[in-house]
């Protein structure tokens, strides 16, 4: 059986995951993806009448379990605030600083 | 035996009555931890030394001051005649897949080795608030993929403590063997497809998943979102219920923390399986699962190894006045796997974007063309190999002209297999009795960098995670090579406290078993 996941389409898929291997993680991945696949295939072993919906979630929460949607409200700590940018590897005067953005004239 | 062996009920106990003090108990922990954990893990390239297979390597990081002042604050509390908790004094270990306020919260990855959580998680913070000392950071696979902690990017990775050539299970590896070398005496992890339960089998020790929502995923570096349970890990069911009592409920920082009311679950410990009705089903003992020479998937009875402890289990369990059902059909249990493959890796690639170098964690210090070239660059140096994988396969299952073929259909499989458990605990039982695990605690590298055959160490217990519905593995023997084996209770939605209950009527009935006294290999 032909791999599903060809080194053309692996290509793409690298791309859209804004990734970057080496030629032997890509071999290897390359290669799992497929077995992975051929597991996957199992789905199709049994029959899924078409009024089956669906579970983004395996239970569903009785309406009197579901939390109500908070109060869009702003919460300002500005000392925590100055704690998340700590972490940032590149930071100015309160903003994130990254590099170029790809970008065309329009 | 030492203080750090004793079950969290008792230090408790021995704490509020003065015996004993929480600065001692944590001094006994620390002493076990310098004995057996071995040289502290690094992302720095892996070189063997004799001492690592000799040791269990649990911990990344150690808060050793943080947790000295905690104890001695407790300590204070109680001169003063003040109650610290329900969990006072007990060392407690924090997989680290959750953010602890000033302290390391790595997710075992290169991507996160220096970011110091801003925050702490719910579930850590409401332990801290019940008495329960943090005292370390354990190990994992990263972000959570794996099931044998083999994958972390923090080597040596850790080791079974019952045999250290073997893996402790994963994710929650660290956790698993922590409690049961006695360098802590509860751990928090996470279980997205067992990997709670799986280590706990592995190791020896209780592991509880709590039904999705139960527990709080806010402060939670996100795996699967619509399956990752916080839970215990302990030595008793005891343990596990005051654990989950301190976790468990509501929190406005989590929307899909639910309302559900929650009831003290320890109160029916001791009440009995009388009248308790526990399904048996074929579709536990009876597999789909590749041939570990070829791959191919096959269809094969577990081995008697496996099951013989389940089926006396619930002959204990007869004899105590539980009905046992035999035949309870789960027929949908074999494509749990295949459905996970689909679900977990289309939310963990959405999950894992948000790591670009931008706003914390690692960022290339390669020279870029642009900012889409500082995310490849970045996420090519810090991301490992499991990482990879999934965001590949997240994005191919989940893309456009695929979404119907598998995220689709892997979705409405996953409302079969919910289905499954409705049927079975509206008619038949009130909880499923099975292993946990297919096999025992394989040896390191046995399994890994074949990623199917890895998954399918979960096959027994993802089921649960797509039903969102509770499940706990309880220590039920040893093997032919004194490896420890698990038996898992599975419970219908919010009812943690009955699967806790035939936990503890099993732990009871059992209590005076000659395999109770083996200690683990590190310890011997």
């Amino acid at each position: 059986m032909s791999d599903e996941i060809t080194p053309e389409l692996f290509t793409r898929l690298v791309e859209l995951a804004a990734l970057e291997l080496t030629a032997e993680e890509s071999n290897y991945l390359r290669g799992q993806l497929n077995g992975q696949l051929k597991a996957i295939a199992e789905l199709e072993r049994i029959p899924v009448p078409d009024d089956v919906p669906p579970a983004a979630h395996g239970l569903t929460f009785a309406p009197e379990f579901r939390p109500p949607l908070r109060a869009d409200e702003a919460h300002v700590n500005l000392e925590l605030a100055a704690r998340i940018l700590g972490q940032a590897p590149s930071a100015e005067e309160g903003y994130f600083v990254v590099p170029e953005i790809p970008h065309q004239e329009l | 035996m030492e203080l750090c062996d004793f079950p969290a009920h008792t230090l408790v106990a021995r704490l509020k009555a003065r015996e004993i003090s929480a600065v001692e108990i944590l001094a006994s922990t620390f002493q076990r931890i310098d004995a057996v954990d071995g040289r502290a893990p690094s992302t720095a390239p892996y070189t063997a030394q004799a001492d690592d297979a000799l040791k269990v390597h649990a911990y990344i990081s150690l808060q050793r001051e943080r947790a000295l002042e905690r104890a001695r604050t407790i300590d204070a509390q109680l001169a003063r005649g003040e109650d610290p908790g329900p969990l006072a004094g007990v060392p407690l270990s924090i997989k680290d897949i959750f953010c602890v306020e000033g302290v390391p919260s790595t997710a075992a990855s290169k991507m996160l080795e220096n970011y110091i959580a801003p925050y702490t998680a719910t579930a850590v913070e409401r332990l801290e608030n019940a008495g329960a000392i943090a005292i370390g950071k354990v190990n994992l696979d990263e972000y959570t993929y794996g099931s044998s902690t083999e994958s972390s990017a923090f080597q040596p990775s850790s080791r079974n403590p019952w045999d250290p050539a073997r893996v402790p299970g994963g994710s929650s590896g660290g956790s698993a063997a922590a409690v049961a070398a006695g360098e802590s005496v509860l751990s928090l992890g996470t279980d997205t497809a067992g990997s709670i339960r799986q280590p706990a089998a592995f190791c020896g020790v209780v592991g509880l998943k709590p039904t999705y929502g139960r527990v709080s995923r806010y402060g939670l570096i996100a795996f699967g979102s619509s399956l990752d349970c916080p839970g215990p890990l302990a030595r008793s069911a005891r343990d596990a219920a005051l654990m989950l009592n301190a976790m468990a409920g509501a929190d406005p920082r989590d929307s899909t923390a639910a309302l559900a009311p929650v009831p003290d679950y320890t109160a029916q410990l001791d009440a009995g399986v009388k009248g308790l009705r526990i399904g048996l089903s074929p579709d536990y003992f009876r597999i789909r699962y590749p041939d570990p020479q070829t791959g191919e998937l096959r269809d094969m009875d577990l081995p008697e190894a496996i099951t013989a402890p389940v089926r006396r289990a619930a002959d204990l369990l007869a004899r105590s006045g539980a009905e046992i059902v035999e035949n309870v059909p789960m027929p949908n249990t074999a494509l749990a796997i295949p459905a996970y493959f689909v679900i977990s890796r289309v939310e963990a690639a959405s999950n894992l974007h948000r790591f670009d170098g931008v706003k914390y964690g690692h960022r290339t210090q390669k020279t870029v063309q642009d900012l889409r070239d500082l995310y490849r660059q970045t996420r090519a140096e810090a991301f490992g190999l499991q990482p990879k994988l999934r965001i590949l396969m997240g994005m191919y299952v989940s893309g456009a002209q695929y979404a119907k073929q598998y995220y689709q259909r892997a979705l409405r499989v996953r409302t079969l297999i919910r289905r499954d458990f409705e049927a079975a605990f509206a008619n038949q039982c009130d909880v499923l009795l099975t292993p946990t695990t297919p096999t025992p605690a394989f040896e390191l590298g046995a399994v890994y960098g074949d990623s199917v055959l890895m998954q399918y160490a979960d096959l027994l217990a993802v089921p649960a995670n797509h039903a969102g519905t509770p499940g706990i593995s309880i220590p039920c023997g040893l093997d032919a090579q004194g490896l420890p084996l698990g038996l898992q209770v599975l419970g219908n939605d919010w009812d943690e406290a009955t699967v806790l209950r035939v936990a503890a009527t099993y732990e009871h009935l059992t209590h005076d078993e000659a395999w109770r006294s083996v200690k683990p290999m590190v310890l011997q």
